[in-house]
């Protein structure tokens, strides 16, 4: 097992994996920017070292700063958290060039996951579904017409670099998707430096579910179920459950083994989120593969009583998978709040600032995952998110009722924040019936925001 | 008629920019005259970025904040003057 362990993040995943390697006894390094010297992590950790400024590229984006604080703690291994370096394959092999353990996939792994188009290529090969259309790249709009006209309007054209609801625009005729083709190539170069693009078909209002997949040294992978993952806004997830109310045990083993076909077809190591859409229709495509571990992870755990971010280290020194396929424990229903600060009533403006008074839900059936606490500044140059709140139960009923009642106990201020928002949807009768779509966050926001 | 000086403030703490990206020319200099909703500089908060905007028709005479620094709530960003 590792004797120190770095962990390359900040806020309340690097809470969560300092925690994970608490238990297991082995020792952490936490970095933090100049404005986050009061983070809970610094406080958690054995050890810890500063990174001069407070712009993430100066801290937690900068390989060569996090790789001399890993070698100056005598570190043996990095946890890259998510976001950040997590799904940066130079920073992973340079880890691995380094001699330290990344507790990921492969850097080959993530270079596929990160090009958005072949790793499409790589499901279709496998004999994944995947949206009609996306096939090869569109390198002129004259191209780009003829497909469309091909697969029919609407259509969306997407950056193959992009991902995670970034670099897509959606079109319903001939004359717009002409006009804007150049512009949506030039935004590609600017924002992920890749004007690759393509094209398929838009599916309006589908549901966003994704599967959980591990895999080992020996190439075994298996799955650990799903997460239903449609309530979103602007593409950014804001409630997750496990399992999902849409599917029934046969459409869930069928898109559990494409999951597990595209992560074999990939040589998927460690852990990762395989992304599917489901139609109205049952019919689901591949989307995309997160070769990370996810912020919304803790309802996979709660439903299967498996602890993540201990398998990822686990896998990482080249443990085995511990469950066959068809004997991972399947246990209830978990729901998962993602807390930011912003004012859902005022355009979820960020709400940046100290908060004054804090009181955390409790009981059972109830799981916080935060970096905050009474008196806690949150910095305004990092992501908005507070708190993971997570609730359990033994069906879906009762985790709505303790998600409501885990909501109402909990006293964030006085900064703004979504829980009045999550409050509202949970007394959605919709939701309650399990009757809701990528769009259904449009019944709670402005009309010109979602 | 005498000028009124008008304080243009942060209302949120963030990264103050100066340009719609590092590629453009920045928004206004000193010395420009502006008009009321003009748009005078970015604020980035938790990576939402907000337009900041004129408050009146005046001219720009001094740019306190410092292009991708840190703001305070209700810090001084820019003065103008205007009629």
């Amino acid at each position: 097992m590792y004797e120190k362990i770095l962990v390359a993040n900040r806020g309340e995943i690097a809470v969560r994996i300092i925690r994970a390697c608490r238990d297991l006894g082995i020792k952490t390094v936490a970095v933090c920017s100049e404005a986050d010297r009061q983070g809970l992590h610094v406080a958690m950790a054995d050890q810890w070292v500063c990174l001069p400024g407070f712009k993430p590229a100066d801290t937690y984006l900068h390989i060569e700063r996090i790789l001399q604080a890993a070698r100056d703690t005598g570190s043996q291994a990095i946890h890259p958290g998510y976001g950040y370096l997590a799904e940066n394959e130079k920073f992973a092999a340079r880890c691995a060039e380094g001699g330290f353990f990344f507790i990921g996939p492969t850097p080959q792994n993530i270079t596929l996951a990160g090009n958005k188009l072949a790793a499409k290529e790589k499901a279709a090969a496998a004999g994944v579904p995947v949206v009609p259309g996306a096939g090869r790249a569109v390198t002129s709009a004259a191209e780009a017409l003829a497909i469309a006209d091909e697969i029919g309007y609407p259509v969306m054209l997407k950056a193959s670099a992009g991902g995670g609801g970034r670099g897509m625009r959606i079109f319903f005729d001939q004359r717009e998707l002409k006009e804007d083709f150049p512009i949506a190539k030039a935004e590609a170069r600017m924002a992920f430096a890749d004007d690759t693009l393509y094209l398929e078909k838009y599916l309006e209002n589908p549901k966003h579910i994704e599967f959980q997949v591990l895999g080992d040294k020996s190439g075994r992978v298996i799955h650990l179920g799903e997460r239903e993952c449609s309530v979103q806004r602007r593409y950014q997830k804001l409630l997750e459950e496990s399992p999902s109310p849409a599917l029934d045990e046969t459409l869930r083993d069928k898109m559990g083994q494409a999951a597990l076909r595209v992560a074999l077809a990939m040589d998927y190591f460690n852990a990762g989120t395989v992304e599917f859409i489901l139609d109205d229709k049952k019919n689901f495509y591949f989307m995309e593969i997160n070769s990370r571990i996810q912020v919304e992870h803790p309802v996979t755990e709660m439903v299967t009583g498996i602890d993540l971010v201990k398998e990822q280290i686990r896998l990482s020194l080249g443990g085995s998978l511990a469950y066959d396929f068809g004997s991972v424990p399947k246990m209830g229903w978990a729901m998962e709040c993602r807390i930011n600060a912003e004012d859902p009533e005022n355009s979820f403006l960020p709400s940046p600032g100290t908060i004054e008074r804090y009181r955390a839900p409790g009981g059972y059936g109830v799981r916080l995952d935060t970096h905050v606490y009474q008196g806690y500044e949150i910095p305004p140059y990092y992501d908005s998110l507070l708190a993971k709140l997570i609730t359990f139960g033994p069906d879906r009923k009762s985790v709505i009722r303790i998600m409501s009642r885990a909501l109402r106990e909990f006293v964030i201020e006085p900064v703004k924040t979504t829980i009045p928002l999550h409050r509202k949807i949970l007394e959605s009768k919709l939701f309650e019936e399990g009757n809701f779509h990528t769009g259904f966050i449009k019944m709670f926001v402005a009309e010109d925001d979602g | 008629m005498a000028e009124k000086r008008v304080e243009v403030r942060a209302p949120l703490a963030g990264v103050f920019y100066r340009r719609p990206s590092p590629q453009d020319p920045p928004y206004v200099e000193v010395g420009d005259t502006v008009k009321k909703k003009q748009v005078l500089c970015l604020l980035e908060t938790m990576k939402v970025f907000q337009k900041i905007k004129s408050p009146v028709d005046g001219k720009i005479i001094e740019i306190v904040a410092v292009n991708e620094d840190r703001v305070a709530d209700n810090e001084l960003l820019m003065v103008l003057e205007t009629q």
